[in-house]
């Protein structure tokens, strides 16, 4: 079962490498951002090159999630080998933990070139207890973005879902207040960025890297909207179940 | 020993029902066509037999179990579409993948071997033609060591050549012991291939009997002519077919219809009466 879970990730990544826009979209972005604007602009002062950094990489949390799931799976609703998988001697869940795995995977792909450049090409520094704090952000704040990608992937159908996922992913990035360091954005930004799930996930990240105050009201946000992306995606893949498989 | 059965299943999606209270059995070593038109309810039946979809009433067996247990389903292998392999994947590692799902699977080189994919192995899927597609998807089935296969629509556009090669490798696997089910339109295929046709329309089941029986079942005869002017309509006739100034009436009378057509004086030349193929055999059991 769980090696059968590491086969489907297995093909999958294949899949994903032998199409790389897929990782051009989760990877290339946030390298090139790093080095066309966080480098040359803030890559000289430890503090902004540190929050800048930590914000690219939820910034590649939720774009690589939210590329992944929404549209891979949106995906492989629409082919007709997902139900020939299904008359396979195996149930739904190795494919289903599959991806995930393959996701995870590409996730952490992305964010290796992120970290890369910070270290070498900037002067962003963390302790080490500073790193592991970032890194048990940076799992935590997967599990609302992979539950927003599934929840897209599983009630849309694949132009819709890109549509959504290309729709979403600006305003998310922008809102969240990913763009600028903290306390920087515009002010109406400031104002909802803590309550969404990119400024909440961003805040937790800024505060596992360097002295940003944790917000309670930010966390309960972080919270609910997975809370509530965990609803709709549980909806909607029990819809795409009853309607494909029952 | 009823490897494949279905009891009394009626299957509907909202109100639309596809499967009418339809019984079929498929015994070891047997090798069954199932034929019937689109929406007729054929692939309805083998999704419920595959374990793909659940009856909305009655009861569906795979070896004596519910295939939609997964365990049950070690003994079956299934077609896919060709459109469905995954294209950026090459066609060794399809097989692997699949290969990964069954305890005691064929080996990749022998199963390709068997199938004349060898020299394909390191393809895309995506690069395949659909005739190459089509024999990747067909030995698919196969790589568990299946006891029953369930074989879609299996040499649909492939040439002669390759789609007797392809009736060579189910002939093969049948006279080992294995048991068929091959859903098709395409007639002559079954014709070729199977012992025993069950025709499916309107979501129940129409004929289940030899091949030949289903083709006496509708005593139709062909009646081809060449006339410069189109044929009046004449009594007894059930279909017609015009090809050029080529025309072909289906008729259970054929002696009456060259009588008509000689006593109405339509001028004709090179006229043919023949027996129906299955094709015409099972549109007109379709039809009533």
């Amino acid at each position: 079962m769980s090696s059968l879970a590491l086969t489907h990730a297995r093909f999958q990544l294949i899949e994903t490498v032998r199409m790389p826009m897929a990782l051009v979209g989760s990877a290339f972005f946030p390298a090139a951002s790093m080095i066309f604007f966080v480098v040359p602009f803030l890559g000289s002062n430890p503090e902004w090159a540190t929050t800048a950094t930590a914000s690219m990489v939820t910034f590649v949390v939720m774009s690589s999630n939210l590329f992944q799931y929404g549209i891979g799976v949106a995906e492989d609703r629409a082919q007709p080998w997902d139900p020939y998988a299904r008359t396979l001697p195996v149930g739904a869940a190795p494919r289903f933990l599959g991806r995930i795995l393959a996701g995870l995977a590409l996730m952490t792909l992305s964010l290796i070139p992120v970290i890369v450049i910070a270290a070498v090409l900037t002067e962003a520094t963390v302790t080490p207890g500073q790193f592991l704090a970032a890194l048990g952000v940076t799992v935590v704040s997967a599990v609302p973005f992979t539950l927003m990608g599934l929840a897209i992937g599983y009630s849309l159908p694949t132009k819709a879902a890109v549509v959504l996922a290309q729709v979403l992913f600006l305003p998310l990035a922008f809102g969240g207040g990913l763009m600028t360091g903290p306390g920087n954005a515009p002010g109406f930004i400031e104002t909802i960025a803590p309550y969404l799930p990119t400024g909440a996930a961003v805040r937790l990240m800024w505060a596992a890297v360097g002295d940003f105050a944790v917000q309670p009201a930010s966390v309960a946000a972080l919270v609910a909207w997975t809370v509530a992306f965990a609803g709709v995606a549980g909806w909607a893949y029990r819809r795409d179940e009853g309607r494909r498989f029952s | 020993m009823t490897l494949a059965r279905a009891i009394d299943v009626t299957r509907r999606y909202g109100s639309v029902v596809a499967l009418d209270h339809v019984s079929l059995d498929v015994h070891t070593g047997e090798l069954v066509g199932l034929l019937g038109p689109n929406g007729a309810g054929k692939s309805t039946l083998v999704n419920l037999l595959t374990g793909v979809r659940r009856p909305s009433a009655g009861r569906v067996e795979l070896c004596g179990g519910d295939p939609r247990d997964p365990g049950t389903r070690k003994v079956l292998g299934v077609t896919p579409q060709e459109t469905g392999l995954p294209s950026a994947l090459r066609v060794g590692e399809v097989v692997d993948f699949v290969r990964a799902h069954f305890p005691d699977p064929l080996g990749r080189d022998e199963l390709l071997d068997r199938f004349g994919l060898g020299d394909l192995v390191r393809r895309q899927t995506g690069g395949l033609s659909g005739g190459q597609k089509r024999r990747v998807a067909v030995a698919l089935a196969f790589v568990g060591r299946p006891r029953i296969v369930f074989l879609d629509e299996p040499t649909t556009g492939l040439d002669v050549a390759a789609r007797h090669a392809l009736w060579d490798g189910v002939r093969q696997f049948h006279a080992e012991g294995g048991t068929v089910v091959l859903t098709s339109h395409y007639l002559e295929e079954v014709e070729a291939l199977a012992r025993r046709v069950v025709v499916v329309g309107n979501g129940r089941v129409l004929a289940d009997d030899s091949v030949a029986s289903v083709r006496g079942l509708v005593a139709i005869r062909r009646v081809s002519l060449t006339s410069a002017v189109p044929v009046p309509d004449l009594p007894g006739v059930v279909g017609t077919e015009r090809d050029g100034d080529r025309t072909h009436l289906l008729t259970a009378d054929a002696d009456r219809l060259v009588r008509d057509l000689v006593s109405c004086d339509v001028p004709f030349h090179d006229l043919e009466v023949r027996p129906t193929s299955l094709e015409e055999a099972f549109l007109t059991l379709t039809a009533a």
